[in-house]
């Protein structure tokens, strides 16, 4: 193909490439965004990932190392469908706080820090240096292979020239459609659609050689598969740490190269965004690398010997004669090669103006941000940033020569990259981390990946003299940058990433614990950690400080140019219910001006820009206390609200049961009143009749004598109600006389049988008693007890209605304390009536054959509370039983 | 404070967006084991050649996880109907 046709179809892909971006920035610009922001272009977008180093490099990777070059696409895929995990919360993160670039984000999660800005963009821009030089290398080699082809001879007069003039049209490229806007939250609708065709022409060649290849030149894929078993490449040799460690490393460079940052944060996505991307982009990267071991094999198999691998998948289809097949090929690393730059230098150019530029500019001329036109310098700093970083990848390219192989270039940004992960890693998940211990991560990150990997990537005597690899630096041999601390024989790749991450990681963490938080940092730290709990209250930065909202608005004029910060100003306004321009700076207002800001110039330049205005250049811990306060506050008034709900309800509780209890004693009392009515008259009657028939007199004697002892008894029987109640009256009142004294409770029992034997005594009843156990001394009033031995007993006695009535009583003593337990065979008490028996004139039958009046438990117990001891009811022991406790010994409260 | 309020059980609904979750975070790590068994296999030690078998075990491996995730992104990018959408 001629060489001239080959630079003006190139012209032309440009050339179409410039109206899709153009197109897509007026549609844009109409406010139809629609599809522009569809997870298909998301998903597409985010393919910058496969640079040239993918679409050229992968063939002559696998090549060299068999399947190694899969642990490049390997990485990503885990974490893109691990991305609830971490790519979910990133996103969410960046949406919020509009981040602009990675260096942005590790500045503001770190309390808007300039400092962790400048080393992000700093480790940047070096790790991403030669992976330009390996762009404009690659698009160069691209041209070459064609010129040698010419059948004119025409070779390229100066490669170099080529890579400058690559440089210049992406240049050009990048600064139309970069830097057009300053709009907030840096979104580039034109690049973003430039890429995503770019990304799938890229997909289209790869795919395209790769069938052609497996196809066109072997015989299908069974016949792929015997080719690849008898190439040089059958047998690959995995390396464990490599395999591993590169996973590891493009999991890590994913999320923090500054290019895939951009498209996959900054640009723009959500949860719907990412949950499409989540599978489509590892199907994208499946895609990519499915072919290149068929094309290694075949390329090895059929080119000549000494030809280089990186480039067969242009060489092989121009060597068997598929012109478009090549010129297809070619585009496809042409567009690997521009996109990656373009948006590379996007990425750093933000980076650069937000964090170096307008901190410098801003310390220089502290007014500048009222009067100056923060708005053209920011964007000069940017265009000028972009042609700068295309200008040292260039230089880059030049010093290098362009021999290296392009897999090994790659591999060096990657390691640079994944520097910045324990930070992020750290910073999202772990409220504890600090900005000296992230500047400390950081920078030991970076010192050792460049001491053992960047610097050495130049080869011997060119950075590092021949002498300091062979004995280290000043013949300290520990120092060796590829055997550091004595380890050797190492994978030089391997090594750096393990001393760097590792050194990194320990620094990071340990400065992290050993120092405190400013108070913006730890807002910052809590807002990141905890973006998902939604409205967390956190303080409001400007609570205190005050800005004149006509300051405010010319401050916002500059950065976001007059039409879009009147607009902002005037809904803001109408939001406050006011007219005009001018809302009220209310700290939430402040605030948001501020995440808007950040926007366009980042973090840590929009909060030292506010601060000027308003006064106070950050919150202080008293406001983080305050906060702090008011929360706890929050939490204890309900904390108390829910303690007297809570008593409310306990009391209610213990109300409805005292009314129910009283309910019950109502009707006991009524029932006992008709009950002592009846009590009393019976033998009221019965003397009342006797004594009559005796005053008529003229009786036999023995009748006389009859009626006399019955009128006797009834009398008794009267007499014994009425002490019942009087004795009932006295124990309750307290005013009981006791006579304690030393007492055997086996003689007390003894007593109690004896004198409840009266009571049925046609019963024959079975006591079982254990006298050892019932063999001890106690020291109360024995009579009282006795009292209340009989009454139990004589319970039992009465009530008991087992065939074979037995009684048991055990004793047991406890802790200074004694317990009698009265245990009979019979059906026992049901357990409704079980807590009413104690009451007074309870009684649970209606049989008079008892003869109480239901007044025998209740004495008891006032005895017993007397006695300093208790009775109670046991349930569940086959029968009605009853515990009676009290102490060894008595205690009397006033002698 | 706010743990308190979420309940201890769930309906059913919520009960798999959960566990949807719980899978949605496992799935990396089973992804990367699946990636490291080649290690085990030892191509570098063995002169069998194990270049075409290896590299089909691991583009099987890849398809399975995009399927997977491919089945699974819909019902996690879906935050509707649950009852505490931001954390499992």
């Amino acid at each position: 193909m001629p060489f001239n046709l080959l630079v003006l179809s190139c012209l032309a892909y440009v050339a179409f490439l410039f109206l899709v971006a153009f197109l897509a920035e007026r549609r844009a610009a109409m406010g139809r965004v629609g599809w522009l922001r569809s997870p298909l272009i998301y998903t597409l977008s985010l393919s910058i990932y496969c640079t040239a180093w993918t679409f050229y490099g992968a063939v002559g990777y696998a090549a060299r190392s068999g399947l190694e070059f899969l642990t490049i696409y390997l990485g990503p895929t885990l974490v893109f469908v691990g991305w609830w995990l971490l790519l979910r919360k990133l996103v969410r993160i960046g949406r919020q706080q509009r981040v602009t670039s990675i260096a942005d984000l590790i500045s503001s999660r770190f309390g808007k820090s300039n400092l962790l800005g400048i080393v992000v963009t700093l480790l940047a821009v070096v790790a991403a240096t030669p992976y330009i030089a390996l762009q404009l290398q690659s698009v160069t080699l691209s041209f070459a292979v064609f010129a040698s082809e010419t059948p004119e001879g025409w070779a390229l007069p100066d490669r170099d020239a080529t890579a400058i003039w690559v440089a210049a049209g992406l240049a050009l490229f990048t600064i139309l459609f970069g830097t057009r806007n300053l709009d907030a939250n840096e979104q580039h609708h034109g690049v973003v659609l430039a890429i995503a065709v770019e990304a799938v022409v890229k997909l289209v060649a790869l795919l395209a050689v790769g069938i052609f290849v497996v196809w066109g030149l072997a015989g299908g894929p069974a016949d792929m598969f015997a080719r690849i078993e008898a190439s040089p490449l059958r047998d690959w040799s995995l390396e464990p740490g490599r395999w591993t460690g590169l996973i590891m490393v493009s999991a890590a460079a994913v999320i923090c190269l500054p290019r895939m940052f951009q498209v996959m944060v900054v640009e723009g996505g959500d949860e719907r965004h990412l949950a499409r991307a989540s599978w489509a982009f590892p199907l994208y990267l499946l895609l990519m690398s499915l072919f290149i071991v068929p094309i290694a094999v075949i390329g090895l198999e059929r080119m000549p010997e000494g030809a280089n691998p990186d480039m067969f998948v242009l060489t092989l289809p121009l060597a068997e004669g598929q012109g478009t097949l090549a010129m297809l090929a070619f585009l496809g690393g042409f567009s690997s090669a521009t996109s990656m730059v373009i948006v590379e230098s996007i990425a750093l150019a933000t980076m650069v103006s937000n964090h170096v530029v307008m901190p410098i500019w801003l310390k220089l001329r502290p007014k500048a941000a009222l009067t100056g036109d923060v708005r053209r310098i920011v964007i000069l700093s940017r265009r000028l940033a972009i042609i700068a970083v295309l200008t040292l990848g260039y230089l880059y390219y030049r010093m290098s020569g362009g021999s290296a192989a392009l897999a090994a270039i790659g591999l060096i940004a990657f390691v640079g990259m994944a520097q910045v992960m324990p930070v992020l890693v750290g910073g999202l998940f772990w409220r504890g981390a600090t900005k000296a211990g992230a500047a400390a991560g950081l920078v030991t990150g970076f010192v050792v990946w460049a001491y053992t990997l960047y610097l050495p990537s130049f080869g011997p005597d060119a950075a590092l003299s021949a002498a300091v690899f062979a004995e280290g630096p000043a013949g300290i041999g520990w120092l060796r940058p590829q055997a550091l601390f004595g380890v050797e024989g190492m994978d030089p790749l391997l090594h750096a990433l393990l001393w760097s991450v590792a050194l990194n990681t320990f620094a990071f963490c340990l400065f992290s614990v050993l120092t405190f938080p400013g108070p913006v940092e730890r807002m910052q730290g809590a807002a990141f950690v905890n973006v998902f709990d939604a409205e967390a209250a956190g303080p409001k930065g400007w609570a205190r400080g005050w800005a004149e909202p006509e300051a405010l608005l010319m401050m916002t004029q500059r950065i976001l140019g007059d039409e879009a910060a009147l607009a902002l100003f005037a809904a803001e306004a109408r939001a406050q219910g006011k007219d005009g321009f001018l809302p009220e700076p209310t700290p939430d207002f402040v605030a948001g001006l501020e995440r808007r800001l950040a926007g366009s110039v980042g973090a840590a330049t929009a909060h030292a820009m506010i601060s000027q205005l308003v006064g106070r250049a950050t919150v202080s811990v008293d406001d983080l206390m305050a906060v702090a306060n008011e929360t706890a506050q929050i939490m204890e008034y309900s904390a108390q609200l829910e303690a007297q709900r809570e008593e409310l309800t306990r009391t209610a509780q213990q109300l409805r049961a005292a009314n129910e209890k009283l309910t019950q004693l109502s009707v006991q009392k009524d029932a006992f009143l008709s009950q002592i009515s009846h009590e009393l008259r019976t033998p009221m009657t019965s003397i009342r009749a006797f004594s009559e028939i005796l005053t008529e007199g003229d009786l036999p004697p023995e009748m006389v004598a009859n009626y006399g002892r019955i009128i006797h008894e009834e009398a008794i029987r009267l007499t014994r109600l009425l002490d019942d109640l009087l004795d009932l009256s006295v124990l309750e009142n307290g005013s009981v006389q006791l006579n304690v004294g030393l007492a055997n409770l086996q003689q007390l029992i003894d007593r109690a049988l004896a004198a409840a034997s009266h009571t049925r005594p046609e019963r024959s009843f079975l006591i079982l008693r254990d006298l050892p156990a019932e063999n001890l001394f106690v020291r109360t009033d024995p009579d009282r007890l006795v009292q209340v031995f009989i009454n139990l007993i004589s319970n039992a006695r009465k009530y008991c209605d087992a065939a074979a009535p037995e009684l048991r009583i055990v004793v047991r003593q406890r802790a200074g304390r004694v317990s009698v337990d009265f245990i009979d065979n019979g059906s026992g008490i049901p357990k409704q009536s079980q807590r009413i028996i104690f009451e007074k004139f309870a009684r649970l039958t209606d049989q008079t054959r008892a003869g109480g009046a239901g007044l025998g438990l209740a004495i008891c117990r006032e005895v017993m509370a007397n006695l300093g001891g208790g009775i109670d009811y046991l349930p569940g022991q086959g029968g009605a039983a009853f515990r009676v406790t009290l102490p060894l010994r008595l205690e009397q409260k006033a002698a | 404070m706010k743990r308190a309020r979420t309940p201890l059980f769930l309906k059913r609904r919520s009960y798999r967006k959960r566990r949807l979750r719980d899978t949605a975070r496992m799935l990396p790590v089973f992804g990367l084991f699946l990636m490291l068994v080649p290690v085990l296999w030892k191509p570098a030690d063995t002169a069998r050649a194990d270049t075409a078998p290896d590299g089909i075990y691991l583009f099987v491996v890849w398809i399975g996880l995009v399927l997977v995730a491919a089945v699974m992104a819909p019902g996690l990018a879906d935050e509707s109907g649950s009852d505490d959408p931001e954390e499992g």
